[in-house]
């Protein structure tokens, strides 16, 4: 038998517009289903307060600074790295075994379990660093775990400005340094900046390596060597350990709705700086 | 008083002479000189023993077919070649009697120098006006009102002002494939080079904007030396001053452009000015 192209162009569309709404679904499910249980149980002294007898009672307030606290400082130790390692493998250094090495290397550790770093942070930064379970040994941690999402993907980022680029600003009598400060960097920043914020949602929804690192205590981090819970951790310990699961949701509602303002605000941003630049 | 008259004309024409842009060169010097130089590549020799002079305001036209050298001679000229790992040379080339390959040469101010066009428009994804003050504003250039004038200045010398002047803060990218042509003569020329270095300008322009730069070139060579590198033997015949024929990566004739247009020496040149190869 013979299918007409006809045919088949109308199986195509069909199949794809399936998958995609069904994709759209799942995801506007979880959302709604999220939000419809912890909505209720927000309200202004929620975010305001403090947690009281375990987080059965109160609200998230150190819990919001402690996400803020740690992912902020995870980004902003990672995002220097990774970027300037990205420019190296890029702009400074030919093809050669080291980076072949270096990029294997980053992969590598894009493959590992969030859980694994946890417990390398617990042992080095808590233990033999004596830093303690605190936001500056969580952060670190995070850190290491998203550098090779942001050594990636700056690196993708760079390499898809074009070479000409390169050869008018060194024409122009530019130095190696002016022509990927003024030309390339600006020109791969959005692919950079996605990077970056797909890093802030993987240090924010981050669990397992947190508790090993960053701790779960309740009170209000006061400096970089306090313990923190962060918003993900206090819901998977309200959860686990039934505390209280309207807190938990609501705790989820807080978390859902920060990532996707961190994101809006990112594709805002960017949006505002590629339109000033270019 | 005739004395003072005398001593105050003396006075003004030593002060303008000492704002000159650049020393003229005694004449009849050449204002750069190849000296039997290769370039080669690997183990590929691709220029083989040039020996080439450009003279002050004039224009060199090079021609000959592809994977004649062209290019890879305009490149060394501003030492872009450097860039590629597999690059290696013999022989000199010389600039205002000083060789450019010389280990105390600075390669930023050596391509300020020698300002380069390619063949494909590369304006910069940035507005008009920063495309133009790229240059100057990395070679150190901050002062806002000195930036206006270099930025109107080059654009009248490219023939391009009365298209833009009411749009400088638009987008580079929108100019047509002439305009942006221009835009990038512009952009060297806001640098005050020394020698115009164009590879196949025109090659991917209609009549009118081809029209445009040949005549801002006529204008130009009062000022500078320019080489222009061209497939079209036509446009070396209407906008040069000499002429060379670069076949095999040697110069196989070099003339003035009316000697060589209408009394070729050579049966190679012949044969590709007639159109019978090339």
């Amino acid at each position: 038998m013979i299918i007409r192209p006809v045919t088949t162009h109308r199986i195509a569309v069909a199949a794809l517009w399936t998958v995609t709404v069904l994709t759209i679904a799942v995801l506007l499910f979880i959302i709604a289903f999220i939000l419809a249980q912890g909505a209720p149980h927000l309200s202004v002294e929620f975010f305001t307060s403090s947690p009281r007898s375990m987080g059965r009672e109160g609200g998230v307030l150190p819990m919001i600074v402690g996400t803020l606290f740690v992912t902020g400082l995870a980004v902003a130790i990672a995002a220097p790295v990774g970027i300037g390692t990205a420019v190296y493998l890029t702009e400074y250094t030919r093809e050669s075994r080291l980076t072949a090495l270096i990029r294997f290397g980053a992969d590598c550790l894009a493959g590992i379990p969030s859980i694994i770093f946890g417990l390398f942070g617990s042992v080095f930064f808590v233990i033999t660093l004596g830093m303690g379970l605190s936001v500056l040994s969580g952060a670190l941690t995070l850190a290491i775990m998203v550098l090779p999402t942001i050594i990636r993907t700056s690196e993708e980022a760079i390499r898809a400005v074009p070479r000409v680029y390169r050869d008018v600003s060194y024409g122009l009598g530019g130095t190696r340094w002016q022509m990927v400060t003024r030309v390339v960097l600006r020109s791969a920043l959005p692919g950079i900046a996605t990077g970056v914020v797909l890093s802030i949602g993987r240090s924010i929804s981050e669990t397992a390596a947190l508790m090993l690192t960053a701790g779960s205590a309740l009170g209000m981090p006061r400096s970089l060597l306090d313990s923190a819970r962060t918003l993900s951790v206090h819901f998977y310990i309200l959860s686990r350990e039934g505390l209280s699961m309207p807190k938990a949701y609501a705790s989820a509602s807080v978390l859902i709705v920060a990532v996707l303002l961190i994101n809006l605000l990112a594709y805002w941003s960017m949006r505002r700086f590629v339109a000033k630049v270019t | 008083m005739p004395d003072d008259a005398d001593n105050q004309v003396r006075k003004e024409s030593e002060r303008l002479m000492a704002e000159l842009p650049h020393p003229a060169p005694e004449p009849g010097q050449p204002k750069a000189a190849a000296e039997s130089f290769c370039a080669v590549f690997d183990d590929r020799r691709v220029l083989k023993d040039i020996d080439l002079s450009i003279y002050p305001r004039e224009r060199l036209a090079i021609i000959g077919p592809a994977a004649s050298g062209k290019t890879t001679f305009l490149r060394c000229l501003n030492r872009l070649n450097d860039l590629e790992g597999n690059f290696s040379h013999s022989g000199r080339i010389l600039l205002d009697g000083r060789d450019i390959y010389d280990k105390g040469m600075d390669v930023s101010i050596l391509r300020r120098r020698l300002g380069m066009v390619y063949a494909v428009p590369t304006p910069l994804p940035w507005s008009i006006y920063d495309n133009i003050a790229f240059g100057p504003r990395i070679s150190g250039q901050r002062s806002r009102s000195r930036l206006n004038e270099v930025v109107e200045s080059s654009l009248v010398s490219a023939i391009l002002w009365d298209e833009v002047k009411d749009r400088l803060r638009e987008p580079a990218t929108n100019l047509s494939g002439g305009q942006q042509q221009r835009l990038c003569l512009a952009r060297v020329l806001a640098l005050d080079p020394e020698v115009l270095l164009l590879d196949e300008p025109c090659s991917g322009l209609d009549p009118i904007s081809t029209a445009k730069i040949e005549d801002a070139l006529a204008e130009l060579k009062r000022r500078y030396s320019i080489v222009l590198v061209t497939n079209n033997t036509k446009q070396a015949a209407r906008a040069s001053d000499r002429t060379a024929f670069f076949l095999m990566g040697e110069v196989v004739e070099v003339g003035t452009t009316a000697q060589v247009f209408t009394n070729p020496q050579h049966q190679r040149t012949i044969d590709y000015i007639t159109g019978h190869f090339g």
